[in-house]
């Protein structure tokens, strides 16, 4: 067995199904590196990049959480919201991450701080998937 | 007989209801598209996440969720999706009657029933027949977010968590087809054991990370989300289509209305034409 099906669903929209050779991922416990064969699993998913390395090249999403359930020749993502890494816009993350840091430091406005703690962390993932991507070009 | 006046005004007032009518009606039809359109999308997630907790279920797990437990039942909780208008044909009475009917039918087994409700109509409904109702989320909109759903998802959640509730019921129209919906009453708590005898007898495990306990919460609670927000999204389509079907009923009764009105509207013309000549001739003859 060399490929494993990959499929990555969000709540509004079914991103990728597939076959890949390697699967990269943040799980809620950190990075992890998904082969065919892998044993069953069950994780959260942090926000950050999900890699794909299939025949064709690498494919790269962006996932802001939700989960992950591996088979042995399936790994599916259950995804929040979720967007090919192309999409994103950079400008749009920082200004979000600025946005949120903000929120961060006026805390005594009327605000739900983890809200802001858990956006700040998503945009932060979002820029960083970007400058991968931009790295690998 | 009536005159032809009245008769006239009445045409009238008949011409302008339908037009209203096939206005809404081609309203309907445009919306029913995008509903469904809609509806489609949803399935993936709900269709993944559906086999991933079948998944779960076969699994030899070491922690058993609340989810699965089967308790004995004192209290039912019905999840009960409706629409915000009306004017959509017996699409929401069909629903409450299936569910009075199921309550009534607990009742006499000596158990509770109340009510989370979404949608105006529902709210109306339980208002005036009575019934304990724990939650309520409406003007949703054509483009339901999921959000606004969180909020009821978690009272009747947190009502189960508490044995306050043993049993959780999603009622909603299935979308079958434009001309058919179809009220059902599906069990969301307990989920449904699988039935697959293949798949019961496996011996294996996930490694859960961090947690079982705390990560099956999650996993479950957005399954039940979800399949609360897909309901949701289909009775959208439901709502489009019985809308249609029931304003093109309408236009077209109004359509026979009107000729039959036309058809009086004549006879009272030609009687009274008829009067005027038979009189106009019995004048003269008398002159």
């Amino acid at each position: 067995m060399s490929e494993i099906k990959v499929s990555v669903v969000s709540s509004n929209e079914e991103i990728y199904s597939g076959e890949a050779k390697m699967v990269y991922a943040t799980g809620s416990l950190g990075e992890l590196g998904i082969a065919p064969g892998h044993t069953p699993l069950l994780t959260g998913l942090a926000p950050g990049p999900v890699r794909l390395e299939t025949e064709n090249g690498e494919e790269t999403f962006f996932c802001s959480g939700g989960f992950i359930e591996i088979q042995p020749n399936e790994v599916t993502f259950l995804a929040d919201t979720a967007e090919r890494a192309d999409s994103l816009d950079e400008a749009e993350a920082i200004k979000a991450q600025e946005l949120a840091q903000k929120e961060l430091s006026d805390r005594d406005a009327d605000m739900d701080f983890t809200k802001a703690a858990a956006q700040l962390a998503e945009a932060a993932a979002r820029i960083k998937t970007i400058q991968k991507l931009r790295k690998n070009k | 007989m009536a005159n032809t006046k009245e008769v006239r005004k009445q045409i009238a007032s008949i011409k302008s209801t339908q037009k209203i009518t096939s206005a809404m009606e081609m309203v309907a039809a445009s919306k029913m598209k995008r509903t469904q359109d809609l509806m489609m999308i949803g399935r993936p997630y709900s269709n993944k996440i559906q086999e991933v907790i079948s998944h779960i279920a076969t699994s030899n797990s070491e922690h058993s969720h609340p989810f699965y437990e089967d308790r004995t039942v004192k209290k039912a909780c019905f999840i009960v999706v409706s629409t915000d208008k009306g004017l959509c044909g017996g699409l929401n009475i069909n629903l409450f009657k299936s569910i009075v009917a199921k309550a009534a039918e607990f009742k006499t087994n000596g158990i509770d029933s109340s009510f989370a409700l979404i949608g105006l109509k529902a709210s109306a409904f339980f208002q005036s027949v009575g019934g304990e109702v724990v939650a309520t989320a409406d003007k949703l909109g054509d483009q339901p977010n999921p959000e606004d759903l969180i909020g009821l998802t978690k009272v009747v959640l947190d009502l189960h968590k508490n044995q306050d509730v043993d049993e959780v019921y999603l009622c909603s129209n299935r979308f079958v087809n434009t001309m058919t919906q179809q009220p059902t009453i599906t069990q969301l708590i307990p989920l449904p054991a699988i039935e697959d005898e293949n798949l019961v007898n496996t011996h294996w495990d996930y490694i859960y990370e961090p947690e079982a306990a705390e990560l099956l919460d999650g996993l479950l609670t957005r399954y039940i989300e979800a399949l609360i927000y897909q309901a949701v999204v289909e009775n959208n389509a439901c709502e489009q289509a019985a809308k249609m079907i029931a304003m093109k009923n309408a236009s077209e009764n109004a359509g026979d209305l009107i000729k039959e009105l036309e058809l009086l509207y004549n006879n009272v013309r030609q009687a009274a034409i008829t009067q005027e000549l038979s009189e106009i001739v019995g004048g003269a003859a008398a002159v």
